[in-house]
C-alpha cells in the first residue's frame, strides 16, 4: 500500500491532499507510519519497527495498523491504482 | 530492549481538519487526566476493588452540604435539610448527611425502616410519597414522624389510624401548583389553583384529629429556574397566612422539597452544566426573599425545610471503568466499549456525563461513541464525545454519578459492582459489596417438575 504521490505531510503531522483540497492532522505515530509507507516499507517491516519502538504488543499493533490503513483509504490518501 | 525502555504507545489516528465547522461531538474538553480521586490512585482503586467501581467522596459531600447550608442560612434564619433517601440511600452516605445534621426524607416503608435502622429519631423523619400502607402510617404515627399527605384517601386513612391509636399525628399536605414551568407536576398532592389544597387544609383543621404542622411542595426535578421556587414559596405562604386568618393556626414549617440541579449537563444542552446551571445560592435567594416578603412577623417565620438530594450528592460520585475494546463503526466513527453499562449508569439516559481518562494522554482526540458492555443496543454511555485516544485496559473516570445511579441501578446481564467511600484522611472504605450469582439465585425457586432435563 502506498501513499498517494502528491500528498504532502509536514513533520508535525499536518497533511494536505491537493487533489481533494482536504487537510488532516495525524499524531506522531501516524506520521511515522505514513513516512514508512512513503519509503515503500512492507507491512511486516512497519509493524516490526513499531513493536520494537513502542511499549505494546503485536495484537494491538496489528489491530491499530489495520484500522489506520482503513482510515487512510477512507480519507483518499492511499494510492489504490496498484491494487 | 526491555519494555520499560520503550516509548509509551499511542494508537495512530487521523482527523480531518474542518476549521469552523460545528459538529455534535463538541470541542475537546479533557486536558488533564484524573489519576486520583481525593488523593487515592484511580488505578490502585480499580486493582484493589475491581472495575467498574463506584467511588464516593466524603469530602465533596460535606463541602457541598456546607455550601448549600450556608447559602440558605445566610438569607433565612430557620433552615433544616432533610436527606432525600431515594437519591442515594446507601447507609454510609445517609450517615454522612445525618452527621451533618440532615433529617431523613423518605418515600416508602422500605426507606422509612432504613432511616430508623440508621438511627434517625422518628420525629426527624419526613414521610412523603403516594403509597403508605396502614402499617407504614401506624409506625410513623407511633414514632411521631412528619406525615406528608398526598391524597384524600390517605388523609382518611391517617385519621382512621390516628383514632385507633388515640394519637394526634403531625401532618402536612403536599401541594402542587403552577409555577410557570413545564411540565407542571400535578400528580402528587393537592392542587393550589383549583382550591383542592385549601379544601384539604380545611378538612384537616375541622377534623380535629390531626395536627397540621406544615405545608409541602416539590415542583419538579433538575429545575433550572430559581423564580419557580419563589412562586412556590409565595403560594405556600399564601396558604399559611390564610390558615392563620381563618383558624388562628400557625404552621411550623414550609417544605419546598428538592429538585435543584447538580452541575451535570443535560442532554441537548448547548453549554456544559457547570456553566449553564444556576447555583444553589440563586435558589436560596429566590426562596428566602419570597418567604421573608410574605410573612409580616419576623418572630413567627416558619422553619424552611429543604429535601434537596441530587444537588448535594451528584458531584461526590465517580464511576471508575475500564476500556474493553475500541472499534470502528461503519460510519467511520470510533466506538469505545467500557465495562460499565446503562444498567448501573441510569443517568446516562439524561446527561452527557463528563468522562476523563485516568492516565496521561496527548492532545490528540477522536470523535467517539462510548458503549457499555451489555449486549443491548440501548447501552450507550455517551453518544458523541471527543475523547483522548484510549487503549484496551485503560481506565476512565465518569463524573457526577452520585445521585440516583446507586438506587435506580438494576441487575441486568451483569452483576452490580462494589462501592467505596474515600474518607477525609484519603482512606477508601468498602461500603457495598458486589453482587454474586447467589445474591440472585438464592431468591429463585425451581419447581420439582422442572428440575430435570436432558439435552
Amino acid at each position: 500500500m502506498k501513499i498517494s504521490k502528491n500528498v504532502s505531510i509536514s513533520e508535525n503531522g499536518f497533511i494536505f491532499n491537493p487533489t481533494t483540497g482536504e487537510s488532516f492532522t495525524v499524531n506522531p505515530i501516524g506520521v511515522e507510519i505514513i513516512n514508512f509507507l512513503k519509503e515503500n516499507k512492507t507491512e511486516a517491516d512497519i509493524k516490526k519497527q513499531l513493536l520494537d519502538k513502542y511499549n505494546t504488543d503485536s495484537a494491538t499493533i496489528e489491530k491499530d495498523y489495520y484500522d489506520f490503513m482503513h482510515m487512510l483509504k477512507a480519507s483518499n490518501l492511499l494510492d489504490t491504482s496498484a491494487e | 530492549m526491555k519494555n520499560t525502555e520503550k516509548e509509551k504507545y499511542e494508537r495512530p489516528v487521523i482527523k480531518k481538519v474542518e476549521a469552523g465547522m460545528p459538529n455534535k461531538f463538541g470541542l475537546r474538553t479533557e486536558y488533564q487526566p484524573m489519576t486520583h480521586i481525593d488523593g487515592v490512585s484511580v488505578h490502585e482503586l480499580a486493582e484493589r476493588f475491581g472495575s467498574p467501581l463506584f467511588v464516593i467522596s466524603e469530602k465533596t459531600i460535606r463541602d457541598t452540604y456546607a455550601h448549600a447550608k450556608r447559602a440558605f442560612t445566610l438569607r433565612y434564619p430557620k433552615v433544616q435539610f432533610a436527606w432525600s433517601y431515594k437519591t442515594n440511600y446507601l447507609n454510609a452516605v445517609c450517615h454522612v448527611f445525618h452527621q451533618e445534621g440532615s433529617w431523613a426524607e423518605v418515600v416508602s416503608g422500605f426507606e422509612y425502616d432504613k432511616a430508623i435502622a440508621n438511627g434517625v429519631n422518628g420525629k426527624k423523619i419526613i414521610f412523603n410519597g403516594p403509597d403508605k400502607s396502614d402499617a407504614d402510617i401506624e409506625k410513623a404515627i407511633k414514632n411521631d414522624s412528619l406525615l406528608h399527605i398526598d391524597h384524600l384517601d390517605e388523609m382518611y386513612m391517617v385519621i382512621d389510624i390516628a383514632e385507633k391509636l388515640k394519637k394526634k399525628p403531625r401532618v402536612a399536605i403536599r401541594v402542587n401548583m403552577d409555577t410557570g414551568i413545564y411540565p407542571m407536576w400535578d400528580r402528587f398532592g393537592f392542587n393550589y389553583e383549583t382550591g383542592q389544597a385549601w379544601d384539604a387544609l380545611n378538612k384537616i383543621m375541622f377534623s380535629g384529629k390531626l395536627e397540621l404542622t406544615g405545608l409541602h411542595c416539590h415542583i419538579g426535578t433538575f429545575m433550572l429556574a430559581p423564580y419557580a421556587y419563589a412562586t412556590a414559596a409565595y403560594k405556600l405562604a399564601d396558604l399559611a397566612i390564610a390558615l392563620e386568618k381563618k383558624f388562628n393556626h400557625s404552621i411550623k414549617y414550609i417544605d419546598l422539597g428538592g429538585g435543584f440541579p447538580s452541575k451535570n449537563t443535560l442532554k441537548g444542552s448547548f453549554l456544559p452544566g457547570k456553566d449553564a446551571n444556576p447555583g444553589i445560592d440563586e435558589f436560596a435567594e429566590a426562596i428566602s426573599t419570597a418567604l421573608i416578603n410574605s410573612f409580616s412577623n419576623p418572630d413567627k417565620l416558619p422553619l424552611l425545610i429543604l429535601e434537596t438530594g441530587r444537588a448535594l450528592v451528584d458531584d461526590a460520585g465517580y464511576l471508575i471503568s475500564s476500556v474493553i475494546a475500541n472499534k470502528r463503526l461503519s460510519s467511520g466513527k470510533r466506538a469505545t466499549i467500557i465495562d460499565a453499562g446503562v444498567n448501573i449508569m441510569f443517568t446516562s439516559f439524561w446527561y452527557d456525563h463528563k468522562i476523563t481518562p485516568a492516565q496521561p494522554f496527548t492532545h490528540y482526540t477522536e470523535d467517539t461513541v462510548v458503549y457499555g458492555p451489555l449486549c443491548m443496543n440501548i447501552d450507550v454511555i455517551r453518544e458523541n464525545v471527543s475523547l483522548p485516544l484510549l487503549n484496551k485496559g485503560d481506565k476512565i473516570v465518569i463524573h457526577q454519578v452520585g445521585a440516583y445511579n446507586m438506587t435506580q441501578w438494576m441487575q441486568f446481564i451483569t452483576l452490580r459492582p462494589r462501592i467505596v467511600i474515600i474518607d477525609l484522611d484519603r482512606t477508601p472504605h468498602l461500603i457495598r459489596e458486589s453482587e454474586t450469582n447467589n445474591t440472585l439465585t438464592d431468591l429463585e425457586l425451581v419447581p420439582e417438575h422442572l428440575k430435570k432435563f436432558e439435552l
